[in-house]
């Protein structure tokens, strides 16, 4: 999550003079760590990066270095997205000022950390598959199945062990005793009273 | 004995916790419910690269804005790239043999991307003066070191670029005289290229220094008559133009910046009438002149004379000029006849021989064709051979070569502009099944190979093969309708006017056809789709019959352009009847109301406000004349700023039409917007269709609260005409952003909310009685989200359990839309971080699985969002019912969790929109969702409940239960040999 600080003092912005288009020319730079703009792979590809300004006005791509221009842009408050298959950017807000060209003020919205210079690093990575959990025994233990046969191996050979350790003589007496109140509850029941 | 009920106890609770799986997918799940199909629209402009060994390739742009680099031996996508919505593609060519070079934007964006990969090597803004046409040029040979050099002509302005890292080295500023240039040529081995351009009544030609831009040589002569049309540039020093009367060729030869004139007259041509038009394609030495169907081939000889070489009848498309080896020169030629297609490779140099000639067979369902572009290739003979890339009237793209269709592209389905469903036909007995049901001893192999991955002793094959039977299920693709609903027909009409047929299991085309109706004729001069409609959904006493749609469409792009209605088999595709053209078309209302043979009543509302009854027969008409004055409308004028409410009253008077179906509807109420103001920007409605399972809503402290819910409230959003433009072009403190509830029937504003410092757009998704809306807050400059909810009132009393066991409560009163209910809203907003393209709503059969919102970001994903997160009730501190109830504190911003993303690591390049659909099983709705590409899962917001899923193990259950009553059996020897053994003690 930790965004580097970047403490490099550069900030690109000219100024277009020319008859009737009157717009500035706003650069930037992505830059993702541990990202080659030659790799390959599921998304490592700078082909697949997408920068938009103010959510599809202008919509441009990296260079090989990574930088980016929106050319034509009018003085304002703009929104830079930048869109890319595994990275969350946060977008950024840039401030493009019409009374002292060359000033530009850009900060992430997510978090209003202000830059110092328009390099745009993803917040975080994105990772859009469950991970799966290697099967160990615990797993296999806790499934449903698993807890089947568990129960199964308890009936069969735990269950047969607590009955050996308990006294012949106390099962019976239990019995009889469970038969008694059975007869009891039997009392109970009018057809059984008949009976007795 | 209470120990065991105790492990019992303790054995269920971590069953029914183990249950509970995730939402989200894992990788190996890829493909089992979803699918998705990537397209690039209609081909534009094509550039073959096939010189180098290696991989053949095409590059191509089209209308949907891509650039995309095809294998030319299975027209598979290399790589792809959509430019912005704005950013159309002007022209595109390869430079250096390695670059694909890309003019856009009306000439103003210049961009350089790798051949092999789509890398964007470098991009250029060139800058204009005015608007003009755009013009590329990538000569190949410069002589000395100068082949770096691109020419563009954009915006009035030439300008010469450095195609190694797109530096402009030069500009020139060529548009003081209102001339349109038309050519940038450049003779062979030379160091000046020539500007070419016509006026009104002359010609222009400028020679400029590619070294430094500077005019060598201006020269113009007035022609006088005028041209029309396009100039056309036969050769490389002379220029073919009609005359305005259209009925004179003017050849120009402008060598050295001499102009000279000759004139050709067509109408000397005996048997010729109608008007000519020029070919805009570029043949060698040659023009083609369009002279009613037939194509008239005139050469250009070396002293600028034209020379009538042939005419050839019913030719449908002619390539560019292709130069191969030794400097000869070919073209292709089209002549088509229903399916059955005549490629013809020309050469131009030598009318009487030709290249190729072959009789290619076409599905009739393709149309006519488009375009095509030619390309050569040498045999293993040595002698050459050619192959031609076609475009087709439905947008499809196919190659030929030796005589055959090699591969075919369906780019129509880029361009879906909207999308229906039909069930399947029902499973009949007899019907073979066997045929793609599995037998036993396989079903039984396949679970056995899952329950070795399970379990980790499976070999890297057998994992492969678990894939392979879980990604081909034959079950998932079959042509009947299932228990669970999962397998329908989608069908979608495209903007070429075709209409598929898609299967939601794999995603293929079932079928297939090219609305006649939809075709370019004399009487329906651009006709365009505008939506579907389930026309007859055979169900009850109508089973045998197949279902079937309505295409509605419109001949123009006005409002009273009069309109189509097409109706299409949805089993077979045949178009079993069509009505064009029609009255124009406003608005299509479906009725709640179907006739004995299930069709749908459907009033369609034309420019003028008449409704017309379809279908045309006299049961129709008796079941609408019984709900007449029962059928309200609305209509929305965004230029008037004007919501009006309408009635369907009475028969119209005879002088509109009397054939009796015919309806005059009053207006009931309006509400204006004040257009100094406000400005409508954005409106919704629920979806006709939608299910509401419950009324009341039961709070954490048992009180009761009833949902307002009617199916005639609309969303209408609104801001002040300064906020209408893009994001920076407004101040805060200038912009307002105006939410209404408006009731449909009365005219009743059941709620207005501002929004200070917000602006659009705004995309909003009205269920049951909630909208959710996003839009863009200025002042803290990022997107948020609303939500409101709206409650009734009136029935707020209706608590007592009792009143409701005895019926003593008017929620058995007639509900009325007359009625004016108190209504209470509650509302809360909350920051998103994405732009949105799309938002829809999950929905289910019976409406009592939760919803989850559809958010179609601006990096084409869609991101399933629960409702819950979007609760008025939401506090910051919920208490702890409200906690068991399922509220989340309170937030600031929207959570987004990657895995909840419904597509996963894939894109929907070119979103549009997100569509849902009810399965039967209550817990699963289906989710299509297109833009240039096509994407279609399945999803469970609340998990699925009511159903296994694919993924459980049959093979291990039958084991461990195999294994029980094994168990059971050693166990019942293991008693009676013990019983025995204590008998004999």
């Amino acid at each position: 999550m930790a965004v580097r600080a970047i403490f490099l003092l550069q900030f690109f912005l000219s100024t277009i003079f020319s008859g009737k288009v009157d717009g500035y020319t706003v650069t930037g730079r992505v830059r993702i760590p541990g990202f080659s703009l030659k790799g390959s792979g599921y998304s490592a590809k700078a082909s697949n990066v997408k920068v938009i300004l103010n959510g599809g006005q202008i919509v441009t791509f990296l260079r090989p270095n990574g930088y980016f221009s929106f050319h034509n842009v009018s003085a304002g408050t703009h929104l830079i997205e930048v869109t890319a298959i595994g990275y969350f950017f946060s977008p950024v807000r840039v401030d493009v000022s019409a009374r002292n060209p060359g000033m530009v003020q850009a900060a992430l919205t997510e978090n209003r950390r202000s830059l110092i210079e328009l390099v745009l690093e993803p917040l975080s990575e994105e990772q859009y598959y469950e991970l799966k959990e290697p099967v160990t025994i615990m797993s296999l233990v806790k499934s449903p199945i698993g807890m089947m046969f568990g129960f199964m191996l308890f009936v069969m050979f735990v269950m047969p062990k607590l009955a050996e350790n308990v006294d012949p003589e106390e099962i019976k007496r239990t019995q009889e005793e469970i038969m008694r109140g059975q007869g009891s509850l039997s009392s109970l029941l009018p057809g059984a009273q008949s009976s007795n | 004995m209470a120990k065991i009920t105790a492990f019992f106890l303790l054995l269920c609770i971590i069953f029914f916790s183990s249950c509970y799986n995730t939402f989200a997918l894992y990788e190996d799940q890829v493909g089992l419910m979803d699918w998705h199909q990537q397209y690039i629209g209609k081909v534009k402009k094509a550039v073959f690269q096939t010189q180098k060994a290696g991989r053949k390739r095409v590059v191509v742009s089209t209308e949907e804005n891509a650039i995309a680099a095809l294998d030319l031996r299975h027209g598979e996508i290399f790589w792809r790239l959509i430019l912005g919505v704005n950013d159309a593609i002007d022209e595109i060519d390869i430079a250096l043999g390695k670059y694909v070079v890309t003019l856009s934007s009306g000439g103003s964006v210049l961009r350089a991307w790798n051949l092999p990969d789509g890398q964007m090597i470098w991009e250029s803004f060139l800058l204009g003066s005015k608007p003009s046409r755009s013009l590329l040029l990538t000569p190949t040979n410069f002589g000395a070191n100068k082949d770096n050099v691109i020419l563009v002509y954009s915006n009035g302005c030439l300008h010469a670029v450095s195609s190694i890292d797109g530096d402009i080295l030069w500009k020139k500023d060529l548009a003081q005289n209102g001339m349109d240039v038309q050519h940038l040529v450049h003779p062979e081995e030379s160091d000046t290229i020539y500007t070419l351009g016509i006026g009104d009544t002359q010609f222009e030609a400028y020679v400029i220094s590619v070294r430094n831009g500077e005019v060598l040589k201006h020269s113009n002569m007035e022609f006088p008559g005028g041209f029309s049309g396009d100039l056309l540039l036969p050769t490389s020093d002379k220029a073919v133009v009609l005359d305005s009367s259209g009925s004179t060729l003017v050849s120009i030869s402008f060598v050295g910046g001499e102009i000279k004139f000759q004139k050709f007259q067509i109408s000397d041509l005996q048997g010729y009438s109608g008007v000519a038009v020029l070919l805009p394609s570029k043949l060698a030495g040659m023009v083609a002149v369009k002279i009613d169907r037939s194509l008239l081939f005139a050469k250009v000889k070396a002293e600028g004379t034209l020379e009538v070489v042939d005419t050839v009848p019913g030719v449908e498309a002619v390539s560019d000029s292709l130069t191969f080896a030794d400097g000869q020169t070919a073209f292709g030629l089209i002549q088509q006849d229903g399916g059955k297609i005549q490629l013809t490779v020309k050469s131009s140099d030598d009318w009487k021989s030709h290249f190729l000639k072959e009789s290619i067979e076409v599905d009739q369902q393709r149309g006519l064709v488009h375009k095509i572009f030619i390309n050569n290739y040498v045999r293993t003979d040595r002698t050459y051979g050619f192959r031609a890339l076609i475009v087709m009237e439905d947008h499809s793209l196919l190659l030929l070569q030796q005589g055959a269709v090699v591969w075919n592209r369906e780019d129509a389905l880029a361009s879906i502009i909207d999308v229906t469903t039909s069930e399947l036909p029902v499973q009949k007995d007899g019907v073979s099944v066997a045929k793609v049901e599995h037998n036993l001893f396989e079903w039984l192999k396949g679970h056995l190979l899952k329950l070795k991955a399970t379990l980790m002793i499976a070999t890297p094959d057998d994992l492969a093969a678990v894939l392979q039977i879980r990604l081909q299920s034959a079950e998932k693709s079959k042509m009947t309708r299932d228990h669970n609903g999962f397998r329908k027909l989608l069908i979608v009409l495209t903007r070429a006017g075709k209409l598929f047929a898609l299967h939601t299991g794999d995603g293929r085309i079932v079928w297939s056809r090219l609305l006649t109706t939809f075709r370019k004729s004399g009487t329906c001069e651009s006709p365009r789709g505008l939506k579907l409609y389930q026309w007859q959904v055979p169900h009850h006493h109508a089973l045998d019959e197949n279902p079937s749609v309505l295409v509605v469409g419109t001949c123009g792009h006005n409002s009273d352009a009069s309109g189509i209605l097409s109706f299409v088999d949805a089993y077979k595709g045949e178009e079993l009847n069509y009505l064009a053209p029609t009255r124009s078309i406003a608005l299509v209302i479906p009725l709640p109301f179907t006739d004995s043979t299930e069709q749908r009543l459907h009033l369609i509302i034309d420019a003028e406000g008449y409704g017309h009854l379809y279908p045309r027969t006299p049961e129709a008409v008796d079941i609408f004349q019984k709900e007449l004055g029962n059928i309200y409308w609305y209509s929305v004028d965004i230029n008037n700023n004007l919501l009006k409410g309408h009635v369907v009253k009475k028969n119209c008077k005879e002088e509109i039409a009397d054939d009796g179906y015919c309806f005059e509807s009053s207006d009931l109420w309006s509400v204006v917007f004040p257009s100094d103001s406000e400005k409508i920007i954005a409106t919704s409605t629920r979806i006709l269709s939608e299910v509401v399972h419950t009324q009341a809503k039961v709070n954490a402290d048992q009180d009761v609260l009833y949902k307002y819910i009617s199916k005639n409230v609309l969303f209408l959003a609104t801001v002040t005409p300064k906020a209408m433009g893009n994001i920076g072009s407004v101040t805060p403190d200038d912009s307002w952003l105006y939410v209404y509830l408006v009731d449909t029937i009365t005219g009743r504003v059941l709620l207005r909310m501002s929004h200070h410092g917000c602006q659009g757009p705004v995309h909003a998704v009205f269920s049951e009685n909630w909208v959710v809306y996003h839009y863009f807050n200025l002042r803290a400059h990022r997107y948020e989200m609303s939500v409101v909810e709206i409650y009734d009132q009136s029935r707020a009393d209706n608590k007592d359990v009792l009143k409701l066991v005895l019926g003593k409560h008017n929620l058995s009163a007639p509900v009325s839309s007359y009625a004016r209910p108190e209504v209470m809203t509650k509302s809360q907003s909350y920051f998103f971080s994405h732009s949105v393209k799309a938002v829809a709503v999950t929905s289910t059969a019976k409406g009592i699985t939760s919803k989850q919102l559809l958010i179609g970001t601006i990096g084409d994903q869609v991101l399933a969002l629960d409702k819950r997160f979007l609760d008025p009730r939401r506090t910051l501190n919920p208490t702890q019912a409200e906690k068991e109830e399922g509220i989340i504190p309170l937030t600031d911003t929207l959570p987004i969790m990657p895995q909840a993303y419904v597509t996963h690591a894939l894109k929907v390049e070119g979103l549009r929109s997100i569509i849902t659909i009810p399965a039967k099983l209550e817990s699963t709705t289906l989710v299509f969702a297109h833009g240039v590409d096509l994407f279609f899962t399945r999803l469970a917001p609340s998990k699925t409940y009511d159903s296994l899923t694919d993924d459980f193990n049959y093979a291990l259950l039958l084991l461990t239960i195999v294994a029980l009553v094994i168990a059971i059996f050693v166990t019942w020897i293991w008693s009676e040999k013990k019983e025995l053994q204590e008998k004999w003690r």
